[in-house]
């Protein structure tokens, strides 16, 4: 089937169901495997492909069959969507969208280059990444870098409508990709670092008109919160939750960002993602649990409104944004049978929830190299800070040393996978401690609101920066650890040919065996890898994808390395900057055994 | 553009008055390093570098995937075009690079100072300074 007879075909079993029924289309679409439809591959974000053609038994004879240039060089996260028979690919600024043909070894059917003002590119936290597209009723959903949220024609690429979600000269800029729930797009927004109201917004599928607009901090209403319905571990929030935590009107430049990823469950109508660290970075300059930043939100995907929320890290002290994904997973947890959300956060626990009532289960170090806090009070929910590496208690203009995690966080954005076949989820982690010291800074709309010095290293004794394991949810315990070089930055996939796939930041795709996390394949890609891993059956034959490009936060270390020399790295060795595997360039790679 | 062009404009205007004042002491370092430390104006740069600049540019001034490395650049550039740089920003947009720096001139922990953080990264970029947090002269206070 050619991609117009397709287009043709899908053009009417589809249409009637664009508006509110869209839903049923994802709903049936992302349980083919023959596709990826959404950037988290399917609602519950668990990356896991069905396929079993590529099995741990013949994965060393994977190879690859095509690749294709980006001609962007900037670091390439999140990967590819297959639609039918053709494939679309993202890139960072200036955010391109290719439309491939894969009846014909990726040639471009379209390609779409929105014109954005340049000036948004040093508004950008960390490098001008774009973590990908969403698709629905033929329609390809982008999320620009300046927060413009377009709705192409999947077919011609033409713009059907487009809409401004924020104002990139106050910092309010985009990274995350919108996911199309029912019949709304849901985008969030990047700028923690320079003072934004962090929110997430939803648009109608049809027209990009305004559906609710739902705040991580301020007043009730613009936090969507109902001081009696809203629960935090299992109690009213009550009135104000928010405000009653910040001093003054400062909620107004509190940050909260929501630039990570967004699942749904749509038996429960309940939407899930985090929220971002806090603005400034200096504590001192932000008294009180400065709510609802670092927290994981449930809500209402017709309404908004919140139906319970728990924030991990009250009053942020290292930059450890709460915006990882939410994987929904029905598992036994601790002997039970549990609709759980399991979410590995940048503090280092991993954290396995109830997400129905958003009871909290389980919240264990899934790095044991983790020093900030001793464990999670599962009572009050809160984190036992250790005061040795609390900025807070040790003040502005205080150096303190050794804190584990660094900023980046035991895990960043990078997703990890979850495999009902073996019950085990697939994390791919960083590695990494810090120096940090806060220091009073002034807010200047636009401009990077900080406050704090930072230096990155390996945790003592160690000289990986990175990790990747598998967990175990209901005991919250490393099943197995393979340690990386550097951070592993690149989205897991796991599929029933007990396989599971990650990149890493020299640039490796890498296979291991799902069971036990032996290595059964590797292959050296262009470029390092901070994309995420897919799988898709075209003509049949089951391909492996990945995009490759180093650079996003993973790459702050690319020139030079993280820090000097052997620096505290003891007798294990020095440290190589990444600039000696790897270097720039956007390029997608497809795989496939013989 | 015009308003980017304007504000270099004024930035320039800004160190046409401060060329002056460094050529009087242009045989002299910017920057104070003994024994491996250094004064409070150094370190402050470093401070001030790292609120501002690391993002970008990387920790120590060592660039990263997606800004230079200054440690580098400041061995060829010069002092005068440096200020001009961060107050003024610079763009190089096209085919092959998407590299923008805004212009600092309105932020005022970056314009107020700009003496401490150049002297900072001459230091780094001379080897004068190793990479990581500069340890201060003992006992000295702001």
């Amino acid at each position: 089937m050619g991609w117009r007879t397709f287009f043709a075909v899908t053009a009417i079993c589809l249409f009637p169901f664009v508006g509110a029924k869209a839903n049923d289309e994802l709903l049936k679409l992302e349980t083919d495997p023959n596709q990826w439809v959404m950037p988290t591959h399917d609602y519950a974000a668990q990356r896991y492909s069905t396929l079993t053609q590529i099995t741990k038994d013949n994965v060393k004879r994977l190879h690859p069959v095509w690749t294709f240039s980006t001609g962007v060089l900037r670091g390439h996260e999140g990967a590819p969507l297959v639609i039918g028979d053709v494939m679309y690919v993202h890139t960072p600024f200036p955010n391109i969208v290719y439309a491939l043909d894969l009846n014909h070894e990726g040639r471009v059917i379209w390609k779409y280059e929105p014109r954005q003002d340049p000036a948004v590119i040093p508004v950008m936290c960390c490098d001008t990444v774009n973590r990908g597209l969403s698709y629905a009723g033929g329609k390809i959903l982008l999320s620009q870098a300046d927060t413009t949220l377009v709705a192409l024609d999947a077919k011609t690429g033409d713009v059907v409508w487009q809409v401004k979600n924020g104002d990139a000269t106050k910092g309010e800029t985009s990274t995350g990709a919108p996911v199309v729930i029912k019949d709304k797009v849901l985008v969030g927004v990047s700028g923690g670092e320079f003072g934004v109201q962090g929110r997430m917004t939803a648009y109608n599928l049809k027209d990009g008109s305004l559906a609710w607009k739902a705040a991580s901090v301020g007043p009730d209403e613009e936090i969507l919160f109902d001081p009696q319905k809203t629960l935090s571990l299992g109690k009213p929030v009550g009135a104000n939750s928010s405000l009653s935590t910040w001093e003054g009107d400062q909620w107004k430049i509190g940050g909260g960002a929501t630039w990570g990823w967004i699942s749904f469950d749509p038996k429960l109508n309940l939407v899930y993602y985090g929220s971002g660290n806090p603005s400034t970075w200096n504590p001192a300059q932000r008294p009180g649990d400065n709510k609802w930043s670092l927290t994981i939100f449930a809500r209402d995907a017709d309404t908004g409104v919140a139906k319970w929320v728990y924030q991990m890290t009250p009053h942020d002290e290292w930059d450890y944004d709460g915006v990882n994904e939410m994987i929904l997973a029905d598992i036994p947890v601790k002997g039970k049978p549990t609709k759980a959300l399991v979410h590995f956060d940048r503090n280092g626990f991993g954290y396995t929830l109830n997400r129905e009532t958003g009871e909290l289960l389980v919240a264990e170090k899934f790095d044991p190299k983790v020093n900030w806090a001793s464990h999670i009070d599962m009572k009050t929910g809160r984190p036992v800070v250790v005061a040795q590496y609390s900025t807070q208690l040790n003040g502005p203009d205080h150096n303190s040393e050794g804190i584990c995690p660094a900023a980046l966080g035991s895990k960043d954005e990078q997703p990890a996978a979850f495999s009902p076949k073996t019950g085990l989820f697939y994390v791919p982690t960083n590695h990494v401690c810090m120096d940090y010291e806060p220091f009073k800074v002034s807010y200047t709309a636009g401009q990077p609101y900080v406050g704090a010095t930072l230096s990155m290293y390996p945790p003592k004794g160690d000289s990986n920066l990175g990790n990747f394991i598998a967990w175990d949810a209901s005991a919250g315990k490393i099943v197995w650890s393979n340690s990386e070089p550097f951070s592993a930055w690149s989205g897991a996939l796991v599929t029933a040919g007990d396989v599971v796939f990650y990149g890493t930041l020299e640039g490796y795709l890498k296979a291991l065996d799902a069971k036990t996390g032996k290595e059964l394949y590797r292959f050296k890609t262009p470029s390092g890898i901070i994309g995420n891993v897919m799988t898709y059956v075209h003509g049949g034959k089951q391909y492996v994808a990945v995009l490759s490009g180093v650079g996003g936060w993973a790459g702050i270390g690319l020139a030079a390395g993280l820090t000097k020399g052997t620096d505290g790295l003891g007798a294990v060795g020095a440290y190589k900057a990444l600039s000696s595997y790897t270097q720039l360039g956007g390029v997608l790679t497809v795989f496939a055994v013989d | 553009m015009m308003l980017r062009l304007f504000g270099g404009g004024l930035a320039l205007a800004a160190l046409v008055l401060s060329a002056t004042l460094s050529n009087a002491t242009a045989d002299q370092k910017p920057y104070v390093v003994k024994d491996g430390k250094t004064d409070q104006n150094t370190y402050n740069g470093w401070r001030r570098y790292s609120e501002s600049c690391l993002r970008c540019h990387g920790p120590d001034g060592s660039g990263s995937s997606y800004a230079p490395d200054l440690t580098n650049s400041l061995k060829t550039m010069s002092e005068d075009t440096f200020k001009a740089t961060v107050m003024g920003g610079r763009v190089n947009v096209g085919q092959a690079n998407q590299n923008v720096m805004p212009m600092f001139a309105n932020v005022e922990d970056v314009a107020m100072y700009i003496d401490d953080i150049y002297g900072y990264l001459k230091a780094r970029s001379d080897g004068a300074l190793d990479r990581g947090r500069p340890e201060r002269f003992k006992d000295e206070k702001k």
